[in-house]
């Protein structure tokens, strides 16, 4: 029997495994597919509880809402994340996390 | 759901996902993205939440990793080569990941709803019927519910638009907001010291 025990698990491993991507790795675009790995197992973890939190014997539909809006911005994040990458390359030539150290002190 | 359909999209999603993380060229590391949001995506129908795995597919397999792919292809990055990974890093992205993933298993194990199954907590369209309020009032709701399928797009049509409506409006002036921004971050500036 699968409960909602089972897909917290997925979840939490999915967004630690995202979260040892984005503190060991250089490449600062596997970085950004990680913390887009990190946003999607919170969604999982979202629809999850939506889904066995019923509201009147339907699942809670607030938090699919959530969830829609939190894909809605990841996408911008996306979009606007990548421009950056794309202008940071422009004037580095590289995408090696340690070659980004303007702002070090 | 049968219990070995969890388990096998359960190893996708986490089997690509680890090979994201693994990868030394970022194509490899995108396709894998890609699988693992699939298998996600999967999972969320499992969960009866078909509009957001759909989304799932569109949004994230679909248009955000084909951004992704377009700019490794336009920056030509090549596998990670000769340089000696940091070890500091990795020790402690590993020991971070392990404690964080023990804590959640631990928490996950501890909430009230944890027990909850499909088998236990069934959906219920009778009582959906009668108690819903407004959304139940809906012809195109109503009739799903008598016909005993989950109107689950119509319902979050309607969560979004009943008590959402400013929030989707914000949503929607963030994504022109950052659409402006992309055009203005990745216009190539005329002269290097000049104006751009």
């Amino acid at each position: 029997m699968i409960t909602l025990g089972h897909y917290l698990v997925v979840s939490g491993l999915l967004f630690a495994l995202g979260l040892a991507g984005v503190i060991a790795r250089r490449n600062i675009l596997i970085v950004y597919m990680c913390l887009e790995m990190m946003l999607s197992a919170a969604n999982l973890a979202l629809v999850g509880f939506s889904r066995f939190h019923t509201v009147s014997g339907l699942p809670d539909y607030t938090a699919q809402s959530l969830v829609f809006f939190t894909i809605t911005v990841a996408a911008a994040e996306v979009a606007v994340g990548l421009a950056i990458i794309v202008a940071l390359f422009r004037a580095k030539q590289s995408v090696d996390t340690e070659s980004i150290t303007k702002l070090q002190g | 759901m049968p219990p070995l359909l969890f388990y096998l999209l359960a190893a996708i999603t986490l089997g690509f996902g680890l090979l994201v993380v693994l990868a030394r060229n970022p194509v490899t590391s995108a396709l894998s993205l890609a699988s693992c949001f699939v298998g996600l995506a999967a999972l969320f129908i499992s969960l009866d939440a078909y509009f957001i795995g759909t989304i799932q597919v569109l949004v994230y397999a679909g248009a955000v990793m084909v951004l992704f792919l377009f700019i490794i292809m336009l920056l030509d990055i090549k596998a990670e080569e000769g340089k000696a990974p940091n070890l500091l890093a990795i020790g402690s992205g590993v020991i971070v990941a392990v404690l964080l993933a023990i804590q959640i298993i631990t928490a996950a194990g501890s909430t009230q709803l944890a027990g909850k199954s499909a088998e236990n907590t069934p959906l219920d369209y009778a009582e959906a019927k009668a108690s819903l309020g407004a959304a139940a009032k809906l012809p195109t709701i109503a009739k799903d519910l008598d016909a005993g399928s989950l109107p689950d797009t119509k319902l979050i049509g309607f969560t979004l638009f009943d008590r959402y409506g400013f929030h989707l409006q914000v949503v929607g002036l963030l994504l022109l907001v950052g659409t402006v921004g992309v055009v203005v971050l990745s216009k190539r500036e005329k002269s290097a010291g000049g104006a751009a």
